[in-house]
């Protein structure tokens, strides 16, 4: 990678903190988002999807939180959620102190949180050249010399201008079109930037030079982000914290290397486990888990994994588990009545089981 | 090595049109019978079309094929007809990335089955309907009697998969093509799938070559490893010999992308660049524009094949180097 010249990045706006170094850069509380489906004779009966039922977690200023899951367990509907893409149906966005709707405007958000997404092609508009594609934003929210800014933001993810500027999306390989577009997200100069499977389209040679573009970025721009992920390996580089979820619920939030560890919730010592091993000696003799993920139309009631569970019994079918500090780590929170002592699970508090 | 069942000798694969991509160049390949061989590389170096080219899958009208392919003793690039029907299913088949797409949205999955049994085997329809329900038993589908008449949309994806493995396992081919079977699925059920290949792989006791970008994947289901790149066989060697001991630059690198056991926040190896675009027949070594070690040589001509040992090949200049430690 050619190592530019620094100078010429337009310095981020001054970013004001108003909540104070402490205070979270954004909070989400008890998110919710439902989408209704057809169902029924006639498309009459209507069916909730339930993508996102309960969701809260946090972000510190200048850390990275990871989060994983299996398809259809709400990853991507959360970004969409934070980012404004999609309306909430119930809780609270708090970016900085402020919350979305009643002091902060969504034009305002947009300006602090990027997002990035999977399909390089699909998110970026085809008739526009790639500088138009990088200022656009900029102009829309009345920056001031949105080409400039284009132009030293494409030197910086290592595009030349010069060769690159005119040029169309489909004129330029996958790995530089991701690049375009983390370049098109930080010319808002962003403090948040979410990056949905931003590299799990990419080959692996590839992903590994924007995986180093993005530390780069975050160290010298103090970026703070959400990287979602289905890849572990990639998800335990990058990130400061993992958020795991399951059928739109978070089960596992923990420090990187405490949940590698020891994975609180069996579902994420499913999902750890669950990872081809690396060496030929030590291959995987049995799957961690049978069948797919259950339809989140109808998910299950209680803790929606115990249909999965090795450790499920009665209480589980019936009652919900809160997300809350397991007893040996207050940073690591996990959903699971077998760490709740008063929950009536007959192995609860045991040790050794997970 | 095992009786051979694979012999792919000095293959190109050229498609023209539009633009001219020379796809495979000079491969050659072999496979005994009962081995599981992972190809493994990145989009673009030309394992599909490898496994493709196997099955004659491509559109002859813009396909140029040279060198040879036998397989079981069969020359397959001169089959055609009836001749390349009886190939296709019975002696080799193939499973697919999408399963959903792969399948008939139309017919129950166990019609589709026993239309493939009943087209090589000639039998009655209940008889077929028979060994659709056993394959689905073999597949460790729950309740196969009533998934037998459900439709492709009413399956998921891991239970899709499954389908498409039984369909492909019902004549019991001498070789199984899977083009990254386990992509599209979740990382719980890969695993799932992972090992009923290799289960069954045992059972039925045929050769499976499995086509991967994925280097976890590979180690989970092959005994033997060969890495392409731009069309051409770079490394080859048994699992262990490739996993442990790389010796081309590209392998590193890619075992190197593959993140695991680095540090956070410690800088990631990069191999720098992309691929070529194959728009020329490569001369020289492909990789030498991306690699750390490339030196006037590399751009001149192609590489040398070094066989350090029976069925160990890497075609690299520097693949006698010590390894060093980058």
């Amino acid at each position: 990678m050619s190592v530019i010249d620094a100078t010429v990045l337009p310095g981020p706006e001054a970013p004001i903190d108003k909540g104070g170094p402490n205070q979270p850069l954004l909070i989400v509380k008890d998110l919710k988002k439902h989408f209704p489906v057809r169902g029924g004779i006639l498309g009459r009966n209507k069916v909730m999807v339930q993508a996102v039922d309960g969701v809260s977690f946090s972000v510190r200023k200048g850390e990275t939180l990871g989060i994983v899951g299996e398809s259809g367990c709400g990853k991507s509907t959360t970004a969409r959620l934070i980012v404004g893409l999609i309306e909430k149906d119930a809780g609270e966005i708090i970016y900085d102190g402020e919350g979305l709707g009643d002091v902060l405007s969504l034009r305002d958000l947009r300006r602090g949180v990027q997002m990035v997404f999977q399909d390089s092609y699909a998110s970026l508009n085809p008739r526009l050249t790639i500088e138009d594609s990088i200022a656009f934003g900029a102009s829309v929210q009345g920056l001031s010399d949105p080409l400039g800014r284009a132009h030293s933001l494409m030197a910086r993810v290592g595009l030349d201008p010069a060769r690159f500027a005119q040029r169309y999306p489909h004129e330029i390989s996958g790995g530089q079109r991701q690049r375009i577009n983390i370049a098109r997200a930080l010319a808002m100069s962003p403090r948040l930037v979410v990056l949905d499977e931003a590299v799990s389209a990419l080959d692996k040679s590839v992903e590994a030079q924007v995986l180093n573009l993005l530390a780069d970025l975050r160290a010298e721009l103090g970026l703070t982000y959400i990287f979602i992920s289905h890849d572990l390996n990639v998800v335990r580089y990058i990130s400061d914290r993992v958020l795991v979820m399951y059928l739109g619920e978070v089960v596992e939030v923990a420090p990187v290397d405490a949940i590698w560890a020891r994975q609180a919730h069996p579902y994420s010592g499913s999902l750890f486990s669950a990872m081809p091993s690396m060496d030929p000696d030590t291959r995987t003799k049995k799957p961690p888990l049978t069948g797919d993920p259950p339809n989140p139309i109808n998910p299950p009631s209680g803790c929606r994994f115990h249909t999965r569970c090795r450790y499920a019994e009665a209480v589980c079918k019936t009652r919900v588990p809160a997300l809350q500090p397991i007893a040996a780590a207050p940073d690591h929170l996990a959903a699971c009545h077998l760490h709740d002592l008063s929950s009536g699970h007959e192995k609860a508090g045991k040790e050794g089981l997970l | 090595m095992k009786e051979s069942l694979v012999d792919i000798q000095n293959l190109d694969v050229r498609f023209t049109g539009a633009r001219t991509v020379h796809a495979i160049n000079d491969l050659t390949l072999n496979l005994g019978q009962g081995e599981t061989l992972a190809l493994l590389g990145e989009s673009g170096s030309g394992k599909s079309v490898t496994l493709k080219t196997l099955l004659r899958l491509l559109p002859p009208k813009r396909t140029e094929i040279g060198g040879k392919i036998q397989v079981n003793g069969t020359d397959v690039l001169t089959l055609s007809g009836k001749a390349l029907q009886q190939y296709r299913g019975a002696e080799v088949s193939m499973v697919f990335q999408e399963p959903a797409l792969a399948l008939d949205p139309v017919y129950s999955v166990g019609a589709q089955i026993a239309e493939a049994v009943r087209r090589h085997k000639g039998i009655s329809r209940d008889e077929a309907m028979s060994t659709a329900l056993d394959m689905l038993r073999r597949v460790r589908i729950p309740s196969p009697e009533r998934r037998l008449r459900n439709f492709p949309h009413e399956l998921s994806g891991g239970m899709l998969q499954r389908v498409m493995i039984a369909l492909a396992l019902a004549c019991r081919p001498r070789l199984l093509l899977a083009d990254e079977p386990t992509t599209a699925l979740d990382a719980t059920v890969q695993i799932q799938i992972l090992l009923l290949l290799r289960e069954l792989q045992r059972e039925f006791g045929m050769g499976v070559i499995f086509v991967t970008h994925d280097i976890g994947v590979a180690v989970e289901v092959s005994e033997r490893i060969a890495v392409m790149y731009a069309g051409q066989i770079v490394e080859e060697g048994t699992t262990q010999e490739v996993i442990k001991d790389p010796r081309h630059p590209y392998t590193r690198g890619l075992m190197a992308a593959n993140l695991h056991g680095v540090a956070r926040g410690e800088r990631l190896n990069a191999i720098p660049g992309a691929p070529p675009s194959l728009e020329t027949r490569p001369a020289a070594c492909s990789f030498a524009p991306r690699c750390p070690l490339a030196e006037d040589a590399c751009r001149a001509t192609l590489p040398p094949v070094h066989v350090p040992s029976p069925r160990r090949r890497i075609a690299c200049i520097h693949a006698n180097a010590p390894v060093s430690a980058e």
